[in-house]
C-alpha cells in the first residue's frame, strides 16, 4: 500500500430507525478519530440522492479513496453505494458496509449499549477497509432460454408473456396436463365467467407454441449454475404411450377396464380410468397410464388399451427419460394444496357424508364434473333444500394455519350463489369477516346478500350428525357461536361445504431446496422483498409468481406470472450479467498440485491444469464461499475481498474499540 | 408389566364392578395391580373449585402415598376424575413452584412428600391400549362379542388435552374402539363419544342433567347400540343410574344398558356375567348381552360392488393418523 488511505465515514439515521436506539452524531464524532478516517458525518437518509452525492463530493473533493457507510444490511443497500462510489470515479470494492439497523438498533433497547455496539462495528469497518483492494466485475453472457416449473395459471402466464417475446421457454409440469387448479373450477368469482372457457385458450396456445417445450408427467430433479447459466436435470416420467403416435382420441380411455377415484383433477368426488387424461381438453392431449392400478402391470394380463389403439402408441416397455437443459433463468410457479378438512374431526369431513369440501363443490358444480354440474348430496341423486357454507376451514385458526387463505371468503359467496341458482336452497354462510376488498368483489357480496344468503358471523364449533329434536331428525347439525346474536345456535341443513384454505404444497420445502430459495415460517416460498420485489427471491436468477408464495387469487396470480417474465426479459435484454468479484484465486507459486481442494469446492468451480500441476478457479463458476480456502493445505487459495488481511483487520478494529471501552470504564470507575 | 393402583372411591361402592372387572381382566393380561397404601379421594370435579391449596394437598397425598412404591413409577387410575385429578396435580405442583410450596407445606406436616414428575400417571384405558396392546387382547378373546352393536363412549375428562400423550385426538378418540373392535364387537360410529355426560348436573340443574343424558342415550339408540360402553364411573352413573328419571322427564321409553369396557373384555375372554359383576347395574345388560353371537351378518352386508346404475358419489377415506 503505497497510497496514502484517506476514509470517509458516513452514519445514517434511517429516519428514527437507528437514530432512535444510536446516539448517531456521537458515533460520527467518535469515528472522526480514527486512523487515516479523514471525513466521518450522519446524515437522515444515507441511501437518498443527497446523502450518495455527499459521498461523491467527498471522493472528489476531499480525495477521500475508502468508503465506509453505517447503515441497514448490505443485501439492501451495498450495490447502491458501491455504484456511487463508482460514479465517483473509485473502484466500487473500496467500499464497506456496517449493519447497525439488523444487527443494533432493532435488536437493542439500551441506548448507551447500542451506540458502543454501532461504533465498535464501524471501527471495525474502518479497519477492514484500508485493507481492501480495486477488484474488477466478471461480465457472463445469459442463455435466454427460460425454465418455468408449474403450469397452472401463473406459470401460462408468464411462459406465453416469454415465448411471446421470442425466447425458448422449458415448462415443466408434474401432472399430466398444465392448467392447475383453476382448470377444475367451475365458475370464477365476481364475474362468474367459466373458469375452463378462459382459460383453456391459453392452455392450447402453450401447448402449440413455437417458443415452448412442454413436458408434462416431469419433474426437475437437480438444479445447478448461476443466474444465466443454469443446468437443469428434469425427470420426464414414463406414460407407456409414444407421444409420437398418438392422436389423442380416447378410444384407450374408453375401453380401458378399470375405474379408480381421482383424487387430483376430480378431487375424490369423481372417478378415471386408469389410462386416462385428467380432462377432455388436457394439455397435450396425451393420456398417461397410472402404473401401480393398471391390471396389465399388476397381474399381467389385460392390455386392452394396447389392443385398441387405432396407431399402435400403447408402450408398455416405455421407461423415464431423463434429460438435461440450459437455461439463464427460473420461474417457480408451483401453486398450492388444499386444506385436508378431515384434519379437523369436528367438522365430520370424511365421516358425514353429505360434508363436503370446496374442491369436491367445484368439481359438483361444473358442468363437465361427475355430476354434469348438478349440485347433489352424496347420493348423487338427491338435491339439497338447505346448504352451509362455512368460511376459514383451517385458515386465521391457531390449530392449523394462521394465516388467511385470501380467497375463500370470494369462494363461498360464489358457493352461495351458485346453490341458490342450481337449486333454489336456502343457504346459511357461516363467516367469521368478510373479506372482500378487490375490483367487484364487495358489490358480489352485495347481490350475494340481496339474493336471500343467511350470514352468522361466528366460529363454527362443531357439525353434528347426531339430532337432538324432531327438526334435527336426518339433517346435518352445524352447531355454532353467533357472535352478533350472542348465543350458541344448531342449525339443521342437508348439505354442508367446507371453504378449506390454501396451503403450500406438501413438498415445497424440498423443492425450495432444490432451487437455493427459502420458505417462510408458514412454508410459502419467500419473495426478495414482500413489497419492492415480489416475484424474485433472494437467489438471483430465480423468480417465484402465484399462490406458491402465499395465498392469492386467479387475476392476481396471473399479475405475479406477467410480472416475473417481465423481470426475466429484462434480464435477457441485458444480454450478459455482471458477477461479484469476491471470488477465489490460486496462488501458484505455492500451490502443491495437491488437488485437496477440487472436490471440496460445492460448484465444481475448480478445475486442474495438468500442464502445470496447479489448481484454477474458474471465476464465472465461483460463488465467493471460501470452502476451498480452508481446505488448501498449502494456503494457497485466499477469497478476494475476504483476505486473511481483511478479517484479520475487521476484528482488531472491533477488538480495539472494545478495549477502549473497558479501559474508558475503568477510568470512571 | 408392574403397576401401581389407585382405584378411587367410586370403585369401592356403585362402580365396584369395574374394579372387580380391571382387577379380573388384568391378572389374566399378566399385569400386577398394586393398590396404592391407605389412599383418600381425589376430591372428584367439585373440590378443585371451592380450595385450590387444599384440594392439590388432598390430591397430593395420594402421589406421595403412590410413590412409596419403588418397584414401579407407574401410576394407573381406572376412573376419569382420579386420573385427570391425579395427572393435573402432577403438572402443576411442577410448573408452579409458588403454589407447590404451600401443598409441600402442607404434605410435610403429615411427615410426607412427593417431587413433581416421579410418577407416570395414566388412566387403565391408556395401558391397555399401549402396554397390552391390541394384538395381545385379541390373543386373549375366546368368546368374541360378535353381533353386539357397541357405542364406545370416552366422556369428556381423560380424552383432553393429552391423552395418549397426545397422541389421540381429543375431538375424535379412537383406541376404545380399536379395543373392542380386537374383542370382535361391532363398534358403532358414535357421533358424541367424547361429549360431556353432564357431571354432577343432576344434582344442580335436573332439567340441564337430564338433557345431556338424552342426547347421549338417543344418539347411541338412532344408531341402533345394544349397549354403551364407558370407562368412567360418573358416566356410568349419569347414564345408567339416572336414565330411568330421564325417561320419566321426557316421556320416553330408553333402555340402553351401560357397561365398563373391561367387563366386556372379561366377557370376551370367556369370564362369566357373575365375576364381571353383570346384573348389578339398573339398566340390566343381560336382554342385550344374548345377542353376542347371533347373526346379525346378513344386515349389515352391504352389496361390495357398487351396482352398475348407482350414481352416488365417492367418499374421501378416513384420514390415517401419524
Amino acid at each position: 500500500m503505497t497510497e496514502e488511505i484517506r476514509i470517509g465515514v458516513y452514519i445514517c439515521h434511517c429516519g428514527s430507525n437507528i437514530a432512535g436506539t444510536v446516539d448517531v452524531e456521537e458515533v460520527a464524532r467518535w469515528a472522526g478519530h480514527l486512523t487515516n478516517v479523514i471525513s466521518s458525518r450522519d446524515y437522515k437518509f444515507m441511501c437518498s440522492s443527497l446523502g450518495q452525492e455527499m459521498i461523491e463530493k467527498d471522493i472528489k473533493e476531499k480525495g477521500v479513496n475508502r468508503v465506509v457507510v453505517a447503515s441497514c444490511t448490505p443485501h439492501l443497500h451495498e450495490l447502491t453505494y458501491r455504484n456511487a462510489l463508482a460514479r465517483a470515479g473509485l473502484n466500487p470494492y473500496f467500499f464497506e458496509m456496517a449493519n447497525i439497523r439488523e444487527q443494533v438498533s432493532w435488536v437493542t433497547t439500551d441506548r448507551v449499549e447500542a451506540t458502543k455496539k454501532a461504533e465498535a462495528l464501524v471501527a471495525a469497518a474502518v479497519s477492514r477497509v484500508a485493507w481492501h483492494e480495486a477488484l474488477e466485475p466478471l461480465f457472463v453472457p445469459i442463455d435466454p432460454n427460460v425454465l418455468i416449473v408449474g403450469g397452472g395459471v401463473a406459470g401460462i402466464q408468464a411462459a406465453l408473456e416469454i415465448a411471446d417475446a421470442g425466447n425458448h421457454v422449458y415448462m415443466v409440469e408434474r401432472e399430466p396436463s398444465i392448467g392447475g387448479h383453476m382448470a377444475q373450477l367451475d365458475k370464477t368469482f365476481p364475474t362468474l365467467d367459466c373458469s375452463a372457457c378462459i382459460l383453456t385458450p391459453k392452455m392450447f396456445n402453450v401447448g402449440n407454441h413455437k417458443n415452448v417445450t412442454l413436458m408434462t408427467w416431469s419433474e426437475v430433479e437437480k438444479v445447478d449454475g448461476y443466474i444465466g447459466n443454469f443446468t437443469v436435470t428434469i425427470r420426464k416420467r414414463a406414460r407407456y404411450v409414444d407421444t409420437g403416435l398418438c392422436t389423442g382420441c380416447g378410444v384407450c380411455e374408453e375401453k380401458c377396464p378399470k375405474k379408480v377415484v381421482d383424487d387430483v383433477f376430480e378431487a375424490g368426488v369423481g372417478h378415471r380410468k386408469v389410462v386416462y387424461r385428467p380432462f377432455p381438453q388436457a394439455v397435450p392431449n396425451y393420456p398417461v397410464i397410472d402404473r401401480p392400478n393398471c391390471t396389465f402391470f399388476q397381474k399381467g394380463t389385460c392390455k386392452a388399451c394396447e389392443k385398441f389403439c387405432p396407431t399402435g402408441a400403447i408402450k408398455f416397455d416405455q421407461q423415464d427419460e431423463v434429460l438435461t437443459v440450459k437455461v439463464g433463468n427460473i420461474i417457480l410457479a408451483t401453486g398450492w394444496d388444499l386444506f385436508d378438512a378431515r384434519r379437523i374431526p369436528q367438522y365430520g369431513y370424511g365421516r358425514i357424508r353429505n360434508v363436503f369440501s370446496s374442491m369436491e363443490f367445484e368439481r359438483l358444480s361444473n358442468a363437465a364434473g361427475p355430476t354434469g354440474g348438478k349440485i347433489v348430496m352424496r347420493d348423487g341423486v338427491s338435491v339439497p333444500k338447505s346448504v352451509g357454507i362455512i368460511h376459514c376451514v383451517g385458515s386465521r385458526d391457531k390449530h392449523y394455519n394462521n394465516y388467511c387463505s385470501a380467497i375463500c371468503c370470494m369462494q363461498s359467496l360464489k358457493f352461495a350463489h351458485l346453490v341458490h341458482e342450481k337449486t333454489g336452497a336456502q343457504v346459511h354462510n357461516f363467516y367469521i369477516d368478510i373479506r372482500t376488498p378487490a375490483k367487484a368483489y364487495d358489490e358480489f357480496y352485495q347481490r350475494v346478500l340481496d339474493e336471500g344468503t343467511i350470514f352468522i358471523r361466528g366460529k363454527v364449533a362443531e357439525i353434528s350428525d347426531s339430532p337432538r329434536t324432531a327438526e334435527e331428525e336426518g339433517k346435518i347439525i352445524v352447531q355454532v357461536d353467533d357472535s352478533l346474536a350472542g348465543r350458541q345456535r344448531r342449525i339443521p341443513l342437508d348439505m354442508v361445504v367446507l371453504s378449506a384454505g390454501l396451503e403450500p404444497r406438501h413438498d415445497a420445502k424440498e423443492v425450495a431446496i432444490k432451487f437455493g430459495i427459502s420458505c417462510s415460517a408458514d412454508r410459502w416460498f419467500m419473495e426478495k422483498h414482500p413489497k419492492l420485489d415480489p416475484v424474485a427471491t433472494m437467489t438471483d436468477g430465480v423468480f417465484v409468481a402465484g399462490v406458491c408464495v402465499g395465498p392469492k387469487d386467479i387475476p392476481a396470480s396471473v399479475a405475479q406470472g406477467s410480472a416475473a417474465a417481465a423481470r426475466v426479459l429484462s434480464i435477457i435484454g441485458q444480454k450478459e450479467i455482471q458477477i461479484d468479484a469476491a471470488t477465489a484465486i490460486v496462488n501458484e507459486e505455492s500451490c502443491v498440485g495437491c488437488k485437496e481442494c477440487i472436490p471440496s469446492c460445492p460448484y465444481q468451480a475448480i478445475e486442474f491444469l495438468e500442464d502445470k500441476r496447479k489448481a484454477y478457479v474458474r471465476e464465472a463458476l465461483c460463488k465467493g464461499c471460501g470452502t476451498c480456502v480452508g481446505t488448501c493445505l498449502s494456503k494457497s487459495i485466499s477469497l478476494r475481498h475476504f483476505t486473511d488481511d481483511q478479517l484479520v483487520a475487521e476484528m482488531i478494529g472491533a477488538m480495539t474499540a472494545m478495549k477502549m471501552f473497558e479501559q474508558a470504564q475503568t477510568e470512571v470507575a | 408389566m408392574n403397576y401401581t393402583y389407585f382405584p378411587g372411591c367410586s370403585l369401592e361402592k356403585n362402580a365396584a364392578c369395574y374394579d372387580a372387572s380391571t382387577r379380573a381382566v388384568a391378572a389374566q393380561l399378566g399385569m400386577q395391580l398394586t393398590e396404592v397404601e391407605d389412599w383418600n379421594c381425589c376430591g372428584a370435579t367439585e373440590y378443585v373449585s371451592l380450595n385450590l391449596t387444599a384440594a392439590y394437598s388432598l390430591i397430593a397425598r395420594n402421589l406421595a402415598q403412590a410413590s412409596k412404591n419403588t418397584s414401579t413409577h407407574e401410576l394407573v387410575a381406572p376412573c376419569s376424575a382420579c386420573y385427570l385429578n391425579l395427572r393435573k396435580c402432577d403438572k402443576v405442583l411442577g410448573q408452579d413452584p409458588k403454589f407447590a410450596g404451600r401443598v409441600v407445606q402442607a404434605l410435610a406436616a403429615g411427615g410426607l412428600s412427593y417431587k413433581p414428575g416421579t410418577l407416570h400417571i395414566r388412566h387403565l384405558l391408556d395401558v391397555l391400549y399401549q402396554d397390552v396392546g391390541l394384538e395381545a387382547l385379541a390373543a386373549k378373546v375366546t368368546k368374541p362379542l360378535r353381533g353386539l352393536r357397541v357405542a364406545p363412549y370416552y366422556g369428556c375428562m381423560i380424552v383432553r388435552p393429552e391423552f395418549h400423550d397426545g397422541g389421540e385426538d381429543p375431538e375424535a378418540p379412537t383406541s376404545l374402539d380399536e379395543i373392542l373392535k380386537a374383542l370382535g364387537a361391532d363398534v358403532v360410529d358414535y357421533p358424541l363419544k367424547a361429549a360431556c355426560c353432564g357431571g354432577h348436573m343432576t344434582q344442580i340443574s335436573e332439567a340441564t342433567g337430564f338433557d345431556m343424558i338424552h342426547r347421549l342415550v338417543k344418539s347411541a339408540a338412532d344408531l341402533n347400540a345394544d349397549l354403551i360402553a364407558t370407562l368412567c364411573p360418573m358416566c356410568q352413573l349419569n347414564l345408567d343410574g339416572f336414565q330411568g328419571a330421564m325417561n320419566r322427564h321426557f316421556g320416553s321409553h330408553f333402555h340402553m344398558p351401560v357397561l365398563y369396557f373391561t367387563q366386556l373384555i372379561g366377557l370376551a375372554m370367556g369370564m362369566s356375567m357373575r365375576e364381571m359383576g353383570i346384573g348389578e347395574e339398573i339398566v340390566d345388560a343381560r336382554a342385550a348381552l344374548s345377542r353376542i353371537g347371533s347373526e346379525m351378518a346378513a344386515e349389515a352386508a352391504e352389496p361390495k360392488r357398487p351396482r352398475k346404475d348407482d350414481k352416488a358419489l365417492p367418499m374421501p377415506a378416513p384420514l390415517k393418523r401419524a
